[in-house]
C-alpha cells in the first residue's frame, strides 16, 4: 500500500513499487490529464511535479513518491504561475491536438518558476524534453514569454 | 449521446442545387456562394462533398440544438485532430445563425454517416466540403427563429431581424431571445434550406477574422479534456496486444503461463488477424488483458509466442533500395506523354539527371492509437480518436456479429491523427475483447513501440528526374519516374503501379511549360502495410520535382526563383484532365482548375518576404519551394545555416499559402506552421527501415521527430488572397510538401551539397 500525495489530497494505493506513477495516477486513481506518449522518459507528455520538479512520471516508480507532493496538471491552475501560463496558451492559440499541452504547461510552469523571465535560449533547453508532434514550439515560445511579462505585471 | 438525435427526421439528400442557387441570386451575388460547387457535371459525375459517402447534409436538426436557456449546441461530425475543425465549424454554423459565440457549445457526433453525411476527416477536406452546408445549416435554423417570433406576434417575416441571439421587429420594438424561440423551432418544420438566406461576407461576424478562439482550449491546458485514452469506466480492463513483427505473419503457437502469473493479468486472448490485403483490419496476435495498463505491459513482456513465416520476412530497406532505384532507370508503365522527350534529350544543350530516395516514415501521433469497448446487452459501443467512425463502426459490427443499429461510435478528441487514425484496426482489436467480458469497458492500448512498429507506414519511394535544356537554359524535356509502394495494396491485390489519386499528388499534374513531358510509373510491390500519412505521395514527388527544379537552375546556371518562373510559364489556368489527372483531389476540374497565376504569386509573395537574393552571413543559405495539393497552392522559404560539424540551424521559415477563401485564419497559420514542423522532421531524421521484414525503428530514441531546439527560429505565414473568385482549398495538409525541398536547396545554397535521400541524418557532417 503505498500513500500518495496528489494535488493537495492524500490517496491510498495498492500497487506494486516499481509501477510507473503515470499508470498509477491514470488508470488506478483515474486522474487522466497525465499523458502516455512513449514510456521511457523521452516525449515529456507524462510531465508531473515532484515537490515542484518537473518529472517523467512514465519513468518514475509509485515508491518513489512517498512522502513528497505530485502536483498533475489537474492541480497546476490553482499555482498562480500555472494559471498564466494556462491563460497564455489560450491566448497564444498554443494547443492543435492538445494531447501534448497537458506536460509542456507543467515544463513550462516549472520554468517560470524558477526562472520567471527566461530568454529563448533558456526556453529550448528547459522544453527541449517535450515533443509537439503538432509542431506548436514557436507559439508556446511566444505563450511563455506572455506568461512571464504577466507575472512581471503581477508582481510590479 | 445519440439518443438526442434519434428523434430528428433524416434531412432531404437531393437538395436541388440550381434552385438554391436562384434563392441566392435573387438576394444578391455573394463572393463566397458564387462558385457553389455543382454537386455534378454534365457527364453526370460527382464531385466534392457529395462524391464522398453519405454525401454532405445541412439540416439543421442533425447539427444544431438550442436549449430553452439560449445555448446553442452545435454538433460536428468531423474529427478534431488538432486542425481546430469543432471551432472552425462552429463559427460558421454560429455566424449565419447571428449567434453569440459566447452561448454555442459543441458536441461530438457519433459514427453516423446516414445522419450527419461523410464524417472521414482526411484529404484536407473539412472546411472544404462542409462550409457551404454549415452555412446553409445555420442560415437555416437563422430563418426558423424568424417564421418563429414573426408567428408568434403575428408580424411578416420580412419585419423581423436576427440579431446577437436574439430575433428583433424593429417597427414594434420587441425582440424575443434564442432560448425563448427554441421550443417553438423545435416542433416546427424545417424549411427548405435553399429558402434560407445566406449573409453576404461583409456581414460575417466570426468566418474570415482573426481570432484564437479555441472550444476545447481551456479543457486541454487543465487536463479536462478527453482523448481515447481517458475514456474510463468502473472496473474497465486494459489491454496490450502482441503483434507479429512481420507483416502476413500469425501466431504458429503462444504459451502465456508466465503472463498469466503477473499481478494483475486477468486473461490471454489470441486475436485473429487478417492475411494481406488487410485493409482495416487487426493484424491479430495475443491480447494480455490486466486490471491496468502497467500490469497489462508486464504481462505481454512475459508471453512466449512462436510467429509463423511471411512472404515479407525478407524485406529489407536497403536491399529494396536497390530494388526501385534499378526499377526507376527503366522505362515504366506510362502515365502521361507530351511531344517526344527522346528527341528533345537528343538535341539537348545540356542534360541532366537526379534520382532521389525517400523512406517510410511513421505518423507516430502524440496520442498512440487507444480505444476503449464495451458488449452490453448486445450492443457494442467504443469510445475511439478515430477519423473515419463510420467506417469503424461497419467494421465493427461485421468482425463481432452484430447489426449496424447495435453499435455506437463515439469519437473522442484525438491526439493527433495525420492519416494513422483513419484506419480502425485498433478500434477492432478493442471490440473484439470487450467480446470477452460482456458488461465490462476494455481499452486497447497501443505502447509507442507498437505505434512506430505496427503502423500503416507511408510509402517509401524513388524518384528519377531527367531533363534537357537548350542553349538559353529553357527546359526542353522532362522525365519522371516515380517508383514507390501503393496505398491500394491495402485494399486489393499489389499491382505495385501507383493509383491515379498518389500520381495526381504531383508527378502528372505539374503544370510546367515544358514542350515535352513524359511521366512513367514502374511497378514495385507493398512489403507493409502503406498508409496514408499528411499530405501522402505529395511529400516524395514535391520533394523530387522541387530539388530537381533547383538543380536545373543551377546546371542553367540562373537564379531558382527566376528559373522556376520560366517553367511555370505564363499565368493559365489548367484543367487537371489535361495534364491526365482525372482525380484532382476529387474536385470538379471546371472549379479547382491547376491555376499557374496563384502558383506564381505565392511564390513572389513568400520570396519576397523572405529577402530573396539577399546577401546572407557566410554559411547561410537560403532556398525555396513551392506546390499544389489538396487544390491549395503553398510555398516555404527556408534560410539555414550549417555550423561546422554539420550542425542544421533553421532561421527563418517563411510560408505563403493561398487557399481560397479564408474561414479561420489563424488556425489556417497554425497548421502551416506545424506542417513546416513536420516537414523538417521528415527531412532531417524520419525514418523507418526495415531488416528481415521486421522495423528497425521502436522509440523517440530512434525514430526522432522535431523538438523545439530544431524547430525554425521563426516562422512566418502569409495568407494571400486570391484575386479572383475562387472555391476553398484544403488547409491540413498542404503545408507539408514544400518544406523538405526547399530545406534541400538551402542546404545546397549555404553549403553546395545537394542531398538526394531522406532523411539528411548525418550527410552534413
Amino acid at each position: 500500500m503505498h500513500t500518495i500525495i496528489l494535488n493537495g489530497q492524500t490517496h491510498k494505493i495498492d500497487v506494486p513499487d516499481e509501477m510507473p506513477l503515470l499508470w498509477a495516477i491514470r488508470d488506478v486513481l483515474g486522474f487522466t490529464g497525465t499523458k502516455y506518449g512513449c514510456g521511457i522518459g523521452l516525449c515529456g507528455a507524462c510531465t508531473m511535479h515532484l515537490d515542484g520538479q518537473p518529472i517523467r512520471s512514465c519513468i518514475t516508480r509509485v515508491s518513489d513518491a512517498k512522502g513528497k507532493r505530485l502536483t498533475t496538471i489537474e492541480g497546476i491552475g490553482d499555482d498562480p504561475t500555472g494559471k498564466l501560463v494556462q491563460e497564455a496558451w489560450i491566448e497564444e492559440g498554443v494547443p492543435q491536438c492538445g494531447f501534448c499541452q497537458c506536460g509542456q504547461v507543467m515544463s513550462a510552469t516549472a520554468l517560470l518558476k524558477s526562472n520567471p523571465d527566461p530568454d529563448n535560449a533558456m526556453i529550448e533547453s528547459s522544453m527541449s524534453g517535450n515533443i509537439c508532434r503538432c509542431g506548436t514550439y514557436n507559439r508556446i515560445k511566444t505563450a511563455i514569454h506572455t506568461a512571464s511579462a504577466k507575472m512581471k505585471e503581477k508582481s510590479a | 449521446m445519440n439518443s438526442s438525435y434519434e428523434n430528428f427526421r433524416l434531412c432531404n439528400r437531393t437538395l436541388d442545387r440550381r434552385n438554391f442557387l436562384k434563392g441566392i441570386g435573387a438576394t444578391g451575388a455573394l463572393i463566397l456562394t458564387a462558385n457553389w460547387n455543382w454537386a455534378q457535371d454534365s457527364e453526370g459525375k460527382k464531385y466534392g462533398g457529395d462524391a464522398m459517402a453519405g454525401g454532405t447534409i445541412d439540416d439543421p436538426k442533425a447539427f444544431l440544438k438550442i436549449n430553452g436557456d439560449g445555448t446553442v449546441v452545435i454538433t460536428c461530425a468531423r474529427s478534431e485532430m488538432g486542425q481546430g475543425i469543432r471551432t472552425s465549424l462552429a463559427l460558421v454554423v454560429a455566424d449565419e445563425l447571428q449567434a453569440d459565440w459566447k452561448y454555442c457549445r459543441v458536441q461530438q457526433a457519433v459514427g453516423d454517416e446516414g445522419t450527419f453525411g461523410n464524417q472521414d476527416t482526411d484529404g484536407s477536406r473539412s472546411m472544404r466540403h462542409w462550409f457551404q452546408p454549415m452555412r446553409r445549416c445555420g442560415a437555416t435554423a437563422r430563418l426558423m427563429l424568424e417564421q418563429a417570433a414573426a408567428g408568434s406576434w403575428k408580424v411578416p417575416l420580412n419585419e423581423v431581424r436576427a440579431t446577437n441571439h436574439k430575433i428583433v421587429h424593429a417597427k414594434s420594438g420587441r425582440e424575443i431571445g434564442y432560448g425563448d424561440l427554441a421550443s417553438l423551432m423545435a416542433s416546427m418544420p424545417t424549411p427548405d434550406s435553399a429558402t434560407a438566406r445566406l449573409k453576404t461576407e461583409i456581414e460575417f461576424r466570426y468566418i474570415g477574422k482573426v481570432q484564437t478562439l479555441n472550444i476545447d482550449g481551456m479543457d486541454i491546458v487543465s487536463g479536462k479534456a478527453t482523448y481515447g485514452a481517458d475514456v474510463r469506466f468502473d472496473n474497465m480492463l486494459y489491454a496490450v496486444v502482441a503483434r507479429p513483427p512481420v507483416y502476413g505473419s500469425q501466431v504458429d503457437s503462444y504459451d502465456a503461463r508466465e503472463a498469466l502469473q503477473v499481478t494483475g493479468v486477468v486473461k490471454v486472448i489470441p486475436i485473429e488477424g487478417t492475411k494481406a490485403p488487410s485493409e482495416f483490419h487487426p493484424l491479430g496476435g495475443i491480447a494480455v488483458v490486466a486490471t491496468n495498463t502497467w500490469a497489462a505491459i508486464k504481462g505481454r513482456e512475459a508471453l512466449k509466442i512462436k510467429w509463423s513465416g511471411s512472404s515479407n520476412q525478407g524485406y529489407d530497406s536497403e536491399t529494396y533500395h536497390q530494388e526501385m532505384e534499378a526499377a526507376s532507370l527503366k522505362p515504366g508503365r506510362l502515365v502521361r506523354n507530351v511531344g517526344d522527350v527522346e528527341k528533345a534529350f537528343a538535341e539537348a544543350n545540356q542534360k541532366h539527371a537526379a534520382t532521389y530516395y525517400l523512406p517510410h516514415i511513421a505518423h507516430a501521433p502524440m496520442e498512440p492509437p487507444a480505444a476503449v469497448a464495451l458488449l452490453k446487452e448486445g450492443f457494442l459501443e467504443a469510445w475511439a480518436p478515430s477519423q473515419a467512425p463510420q467506417v469503424t463502426r461497419t467494421r465493427i459490427a461485421e468482425r463481432v456479429g452484430l447489426p449496424l443499429e447495435k453499435t455506437r461510435i463515439n469519437v473522442t478528441l484525438l491526439g493527433g491523427g495525420f492519416g494513422r487514425k483513419s484506419k480502425p484496426d485498433f478500434v477492432i482489436e478493442a471490440a473484439e475483447l470487450a467480446k470477452a467480458f460482456p458488461g465490462q469497458a476494455v481499452r486497447v492500448q497501443w505502447t509507442r513501440e507498437d505505434d512506430i512498429q505496427h503502423d500503416y507506414f507511408h510509402t517509401v519511394s524513388t524518384e528519377h528526374l531527367e531533363a534537357s535544356l537548350d542553349a538559353r537554359g529553357n527546359t526542353t524535356g522532362w522525365l519522371h519516374r516515380t517508383a514507390a509502394p501503393t496505398i491500394t495494396a491495402l485494399f486489393g491485390p499489389d499491382s505495385g503501379h501507383q493509383a491515379g489519386f498518389e500520381l495526381g499528388m504531383g508527378v502528372n499534374n505539374v503544370p510546367f511549360a515544358v514542350p515535352n513531358m513524359r511521366m512513367e510509373n514502374p511497378s514495385i510491390p507493398a512489403h507493409v502495410r502503406i498508409g496514408w500519412f499528411r499530405s501522402v505521395s505529395n511529400i516524395p514527388h514535391a520533394f523530387a520535382v522541387q530539388s530537381f527544379v533547383c538543380e536545373l537552375a543551377h546546371k542553367a546556371g540562373q537564379d531558382h526563383r527566376d528559373f522556376y518562373l520560366k517553367l511555370l510559364g505564363k499565368d493559365r489556368q489548367i484543367d487537371p484532365r489535361e495534364l491526365t489527372d482525372d482525380w484532382n483531389h476529387g474536385e470538379n476540374p471546371k472549379l479547382y482548375p491547376v491555376d499557374t497565376g496563384r502558383m506564381r504569386k505565392v511564390l513572389e509573395k513568400a520570396t519576397r518576404e523572405a529577402g530573396w537574393g539577399r546577401k546572407l552571413p557566410k554559411g547561410r543559405g537560403m532556398g525555396m519551394a513551392v506546390h499544389y495539393s489538396f487544390v491549395t497552392y503553398v510555398a516555404a522559404v527556408l534560410e539555414v545555416e550549417v555550423e561546422s560539424g554539420g550542425n542544421l540551424v533553421i532561421h527563418k521559415a517563411t510560408m505563403a499559402v493561398d487557399c481560397g477563401p479564408q474561414i479561420n485564419p489563424d488556425r489556417i497559420r497554425a497548421q502551416m506552421e506545424g506542417a513546416c514542423v513536420m516537414g523538417l522532421g521528415l527531412a532531417t531524421t524520419g525514418e523507418i527501415s526495415f531488416a528481415n521484414g521486421k522495423a528497425e525503428q521502436s522509440n523517440f530514441h530512434n525514430y526522432q521527430v522535431p523538438l523545439m531546439p530544431q524547430a525554425p527560429k521563426s516562422i512566418t505565414v502569409h495568407l494571400v488572397r486570391p484575386d479572383k473568385e475562387v472555391e476553398l482549398g484544403g488547409v491540413g495538409e498542404p503545408g507539408v510538401p514544400p518544406v523538405a525541398p526547399a530545406l534541400c536547396n538551402a542546404i545546397f545554397a549555404a553549403t553546395g551539397k545537394r542531398i538526394r535521400q531522406l532523411p539528411i541524418g548525418n550527410q552534413l557532417a
